[in-house]
């Protein structure tokens, strides 16, 4: 008891993150005609950054499973803490 | 007249329009169409007006949605009911729902007033009602004193002695040598653990009656088996689901999480912190989603999901889980003038003037407070450079009189 293997990432609540590239993420910035900071944020100490590897600079793509659109997606920028 | 429309040619039909409808709009659309039998044509003309119609329908830039959301929130919420308890379909076990549930998980309290943990189970542990009571004990925490009959101490051994219970022993799925196990575990001890039967004794090798008295306060609380912070753990069957889950009074995710039996995929905590902390910011906006949502239908209010996730997403915006109280989310407004507008107005203007702060006239109310004629909302919200063909040549003509 105890010592097992937990994926947060299995869980319900936790949706899929998806780490974008450089390139990914500054075609995605240039789009939407904005810059890195006036993303949403996500903690590089964020159990979910962790476990995907993200480092502070990295955009994450969020994909959420939503009540009204079935599928939507959402971004988030990696900072320091 | 001619052929029905297959899935594939709506599907073809509503591929231009793929980054424009939501997939569940597209997905209903594909549906009715072909449930109803419709012919290409037909088909089209119901993909084309479906979507200027979802485009009629999206909030229009500038629209101060956020002030929707609070009226939209606020009044239902009124019609609450002040109730606070309300038995959760187990007898003696209470959970805080209605207004106060709703004011616990928007003020981001970091303790939540009944924390409470829904532990689903996997495999037999989910089928099998012996199982998950198994899983039950390895939850609830049982100190000594909860399968003692009676613990005394021996002054003149200075010793502890433990009489145990068998039938609390049973009932927790504990053995004697379970008891000693946790005595052996005391930090810096020094005397000795006998068993003898149901009888437990305690040889501490003190020689201070003051420190024999603290120890044996400490033994009395010492955990033999379960998890910190979990007072119970009671066995539901689940009628929806057709399976047995557990919910517990009191919470602690971690370990529970990775407790044999339970099903960590979908085991949640009513602490939206908690939630924070071990699976993450964009679980914790799921979780006040659910959470808010359930408070609302239980109360049989109506409320637009979107309102709900507005209110999620602002809380999760910067990366960690901040409240909505009365000043707005975590209570920062740029503006002085705004700030003022709410309360205690001079003090915020005299901090403001001391600290040699700048309004930027950007939101709502400091434009009203100076007497702006537009307001950055609706339409508001636009700034329009004109390019009026023909204007430098007007203007060199006015110079040249």
């Amino acid at each position: 008891m105890g010592a097992r293997e937990v994926n947060i990432l299995e869980h319900e609540l936790v949706p899929q993150h998806v780490l974008l590239s450089k390139e990914e993420a500054a075609r995605l910035l240039k789009r939407m005609g904005i810059s890195k900071r006036q993303l949403p944020w996500i903690f590089s100490s964020d159990p979910v950054a962790k476990a995907i590897g993200a480092k502070p600079g990295d955009v994450v793509m969020v994909v959420r499973r939503s009540p009204t659109a079935g599928v939507s997606v959402a971004f988030r920028v990696v900072v320091r803490g | 007249m001619e052929g029905r429309v297959t899935e594939q040619v709506v599907r073809a039909l509503l591929k231009p329009y793929v980054h424009v409808l939501p997939p569940s709009l597209a997905e209903e659309i594909v549906r009715k169409v072909v449930a109803a039998g419709l012919s290409e044509d037909e088909a089209r003309e119901v993909v084309e007006a479906a979507v200027a119609e979802y485009l009629r329908n999206l909030v229009e830039p500038g629209e101060a949605v956020g002030m929707v959301t609070a009226q939209s929130i606020g009044e239902p919420s009124t019609q609450m009911t002040l109730r606070t308890f309300h038995f959760a379909g187990v007898r003696e076990l209470n959970v805080t729902l209605g207004l106060p549930r709703l004011i616990e998980i928007v003020d981001a309290r970091k303790t939540v007033s009944t924390p409470i943990m829904e532990v689903y189970l996997e495999g037999e542990y989910a089928k099998i009602r012996e199982k998950a009571l198994q899983v039950a004990r390895e939850l609830e925490l049982t100190t000594i004193e909860n399968v003692a009959r009676a613990i005394t101490i021996d002054y003149v051994d200075y010793a502890i002695v433990i009489e145990l219970d068998p039938e609390m022993l049973e009932n927790r799925g504990v053995e004697p040598r379970d008891v000693a196990k946790a005595l052996n575990r005391i930090k810096g001890k020094k005397g000795s653990v006998e068993v003898e039967g149901l009888t437990v004794v305690y040889r501490t090798g003190l020689d201070d009656v003051a420190k024999l008295r603290k120890t044996y306060d400490k033994v009395r609380t010492l955990r033999v088996k379960g998890v910190k912070g979990i007072k119970r753990a009671v066995v539901r069957y689940d009628e929806k689901l057709g399976e047995y889950k557990i919910v517990t009074e009191g919470s602690n995710l971690v370990a529970a999480l990775s407790i044999e039996g339970v099903d960590y995929r979908r085991t949640v905590s009513n602490n939206i912190h908690e939630i924070a902390e071990v699976l993450g910011i964009e679980a914790a906006r799921a979780m006040i989603i659910r959470e808010m949502k359930r408070v609302l239908d239980e109360q049989g209010l109506d409320v637009d999901v979107r309102h709900i996730m507005l209110v999620a997403d602002a809380m999760t915006f910067n990366g960690r889980v901040r409240q909505v109280g009365r000043h707005g989310v975590a209570g920062e407004k740029p503006s002085a003038l705004a700030r003022a507008a709410f309360e205690v107005t001079v003090k915020h203007l005299v901090d403001a003037a001391v600290r040699g702060e700048v309004d930027e006239l950007k939101g709502v109310v400091e434009n009203v407070v100076v007497g702006s004629r537009i307001v950055p909302v609706g339409t508001g919200i636009v700034r329009l450079l004109m390019q009026y063909p023909g204007l430098e040549t007007v203007a060199e003509g006015a110079g040249s009189t």
